[in-house]
């Protein structure tokens, strides 16, 4: 009679870990029937368990890209942009809807960059008019930020707060110092808000208390912990995350909130992404890298947690989603 | 890693002769579990003690070293989930795919020239992975053959064909080439040819549950050096089978001590990247893919040198004085700290002023201007040290010197400590060129 091989090797068992806590689940945008003119809304947030783990816990939403778009032609993004944006630089209504009908932008990140008091000042009243221009325009919910300056931004918040009311937009930036009038103005209107901290997970967490003692329901912020670009230390920003949402699933509800990051901002910043192959000829087309360079400071983000990432160019809004697509796929064991 | 101070007192002689250089044993033995002592310093210990010791002291995923010469890359030998928590140490192999149907004698040549610097560091594209994809035995050993002669990095043999990598290994054995790969179908044979030529292997299963058993029964057979591939081609399994790798190797389960790589199989070569950066950020040691376009690489090679630095050590530049561009008695002086982040982007921005320049890096161990201002690094006397340690007196006709505006209050020190006039420049190095076209304009 033959005897049976012994299996020596013991069944696999994976390894689930078991978290109390989850991340918080956010909308942005309205539709008609929700009291807005928004024709989709996004969500994110909801995870159960760490990016893309779903064999453990539920991914419940996927990440969203954004695109990011000024009110002024902006005068030192690379020339490699003016093919896709040349013609629009000038019309903020008409470069939003570009970048969601033939890009592909799942949600619009308007800057009011113009209202910077050194790069032109526009008024509250020229920055609602705008909001309202680019509100017509598209459809999907927009991400509306700031040109930066305290002062202004405290004169800019609660009129386009007011304007954009019923439209569940998501506003910004309140940081530890000037989170106030941001916060006021977004519960009156009942928007949805994003701190910013300056690379420093305690401070995260203690503006989101803050913003909770004003009575902000703190579900409804998500957090920017401020990103630097590949090779320009993404690494601090990478390891908060991770931090971030790991403390989050294992019970810190304080810092149970979706994560946003200025990937474009960043990435199109380095030199890596801008000098031409004249000047670097060992590191390939410049645009090419350019791209690359902010696709690759997305994934790397979007590994550790982000939920919302904000882009320049079309090609990495491409290349971003599909990854995601990919990693969406459900993993089991 | 592994046994506490107290667990290895036990096994230690305890007879407190000192001659290791610590008071007792126990005193020993603390100084061990802190890795602070080794145990080759105490004369007595027993042989039992030593292979309890060593067993418990063995990483937890073993070291995989591929290659051989001047070009070799280690994989494995990791302690970490996460980066933050202390460190990753051997950074993902990245290894270009070429078939054994194209012209791999050029395909080798134009990949040993793959060197990228950036932020004063060079990177290689480490591996070249020979792909059996004629099928026919001659054409891969004369492929890999064509490889051996165009480049010294490592090679990575790919074909599930045993007999076609016997002939492959046989004129390949001595540079240590990975064989890629045992499977269930091929097993004995590719493992065989592993153990009797001292080359890394790995193995391939149906999914990661066969893969881990495969990888134990070719270390049982002798397979010293053994690399796991799950056998996934789908980007969040694959991230799901690279993350149950590192987690159950951490916790010492049986048969998944082994470093993990990953095949990205993205057609479009800037999607292969980006896949690829998935299965960095997620443990891959090994990853091959197809892109090799100088454009696609650099980035991937930037995110692996970000992922693997230490967390706990900001990363200085040498410090000194540098020269951007070429530099004349005439031209501008900037200063700056040793942080690289904050030199490099100080260098990017005054090298893309086009006034060739120096910067004078002070020695701040490595931290930022404020923080070096702040812990008494970055100040007055420490500038105006650096300015006659550098001889820059001697190497421009004027003695003005940029200082980053959010220090400008050590102007006065600075002023009177080097006898320089200090301008104050602009708080954010992005203010630079405009700080030129106002100051330095010709």
């Amino acid at each position: 009679m033959k005897i049976l091989e012994r299996r020596v090797i013991m069944a696999f068992t994976p390894l689930k870990e078991k978290y109390r806590n989850k991340v918080a689940q956010i909308t942005l945008g309205a539709t008609a029937d929700q009291g807005g003119t928004r024709t989709s809304t996004v969500t994110i947030g909801g995870e159960e368990a760490l990016p893309f783990l779903h064999f453990e816990g539920t991914i419940a939403n996927k990440p969203v890209v954004a695109l990011e778009v000024w009110d002024i032609a902006p005068t030192e993004w690379n020339s490699c942009f003016d093919q896709y944006y040349g013609d629009v630089y000038n019309d903020t209504a008409a470069w939003a809807k570009k970048c969601v009908e033939e890009y592909g932008a799942e949600v619009i990140c308007l800057r009011f960059k113009g209202a910077d008091p050194d790069l032109g000042d526009k008024s509250p009243e020229d920055c609602v008019a705008t909001l309202k221009a680019v509100l017509g325009a598209v459809g999907v919910p927009l991400i509306v930020l700031g040109c930066g300056k305290y002062e202004k931004d405290n004169a800019l918040f609660p009129a386009i707060a007011e304007a954009g009311e019923g439209e569940n937009l998501l506003l910004g930036v309140g940081e530890q110092e000037n989170y106030k009038t941001l916060t006021a103005a977004a519960l009156g209107y009942k928007h949805a808000i994003i701190a910013q901290s300056p690379i420093d997970i305690n401070i995260a967490k203690q503006l989101n208390i803050l913003i909770g003692e004003m009575n902000f329901d703190t579900s409804r912020i998500v957090m920017d912990p401020t990103i630097a670009s590949l090779g320009y230390g993404i690494e601090y920003g990478y390891s908060i995350m991770q931090r971030a949402r790991f403390g989050a699933l294992t019970g810190d509800k304080a810092m149970a909130n979706p994560m946003i990051g200025n990937v474009g901002f960043e990435a199109w910043r380095a030199k890596e992404a801008n000098a031409s192959q004249e000047d670097f000829p060992g590191w390939g087309d410049q645009e090419t890298r350019g791209i690359m360079w902010e696709a690759t400071t997305a994934t790397a983000l979007i590994s550790a947690g982000l939920g919302i990432a904000v882009l320049r160019h079309p090609k990495t809004v491409a290349l971003v989603k599909k990854s995601i697509d990919a990693l969406m796929v459900p993993s089991a064991y | 890693m592994g046994l506490t101070g107290l667990q290895i007192f036990k096994l230690l002689p305890k007879t407190n002769c000192k001659e290791c250089g610590v008071a007792t044993c126990m005193a020993f033995a603390m100084a061990l579990a802190n890795s602070k002592a080794s145990l080759d310093q105490c004369p007595y210990v027993s042989d039992e003690a030593k292979e309890q010791l060593d067993a418990a002291a063995a990483p937890p995923i073993k070291k995989v070293t591929l290659g051989a010469g001047d070009f070799v890359r280690t994989m494995g030998d990791e302690t970490e989930l996460f980066r933050h928590d202390k460190k990753f140490f051997n950074e993902t192999v990245i290894a270009i795919m070429v078939d054994d149907t194209e012209d791999v004698a050029a395909k080798a040549e134009s990949f040993d020239k793959k060197v990228y610097e950036r932020v004063g560091l060079t990177f290689y594209t480490d591996a070249l992975a020979i792909i059996n994809a004629s099928g026919d035995a001659g054409k891969f050993k004369a492929a890999v053959e064509a490889a051996m002669g165009k480049t010294n990095r490592v090679l990575v043999l790919c074909s599930e064909d045993a007999d076609a990598m016997a002939a492959a290994v046989e004129a390949a054995a001595d540079r240590k080439p990975l064989i890629c790969s045992a499977t269930a179908a091929n097993f004995d044979k590719m493992v065989e040819l592993a153990v009797s030529k001292g080359c890394p292997l790995s193995v391939k299963g149906a999914n990661l549950e066969e893969a881990v058993e495969l990888a134990t029964k070719a270390a049982a057979a002798g397979a010293k050096e053994v690399v796991i591939d799950s056998g996934s081609r789908q980007v969040s399994q694959t991230v799901a089978d690279l993350t149950q790798l590192r987690r159950q190797a951490l916790k010492r389960t049986k048969g998944f001590g082994f470093p993990a790589m990953a095949v990205v199989t993205a057609e479009d070569p800037m999607d292969q990247v980006v896949e690829a950066v998935s299965y960095m950020s997620n443990y891959a040691g090994l990853i091959a893919l197809k892109a090799d376009d100088d454009a696609l690489l650099l980035p991937l090679m930037a995110w692996r040198q970000n992922l693997y630095t230490d967390p706990q050590k900001p990363i200085a530049v040498e410090p000194g004085l540098k020269e951007i561009g070429d530099v004349t008695p005439d031209s501008p002086v900037y200063t700056t700290t040793n942080f690289s982040l904050t030199y490099y982007i100080v260098e990017g921005e005054v090298e893309a002023s086009k006034v060739p320049s120096y910067i004078l890096s002070v020695d701040t161990d490595g931290i930022s201007v404020l923080t070096g201002f702040a812990a008494g690094k970055f100040t007055g006397d420490t500038i105006a040290a650096a300015i006659k340690e550098t001889g820059l007196e001697e190497k421009v006709n004027h003695k003005n010197i940029v200082i980053p505006g959010g220090v400008a209050v050590i102007s006065g020190k600075l002023e009177d400590a080097s006898g320089w006039k200090a301008m104050v420049g602009p708080r954010e190095a992005s203010g630079i060129p405009k700080f030129v076209r106002e100051n330095f304009a010709k």
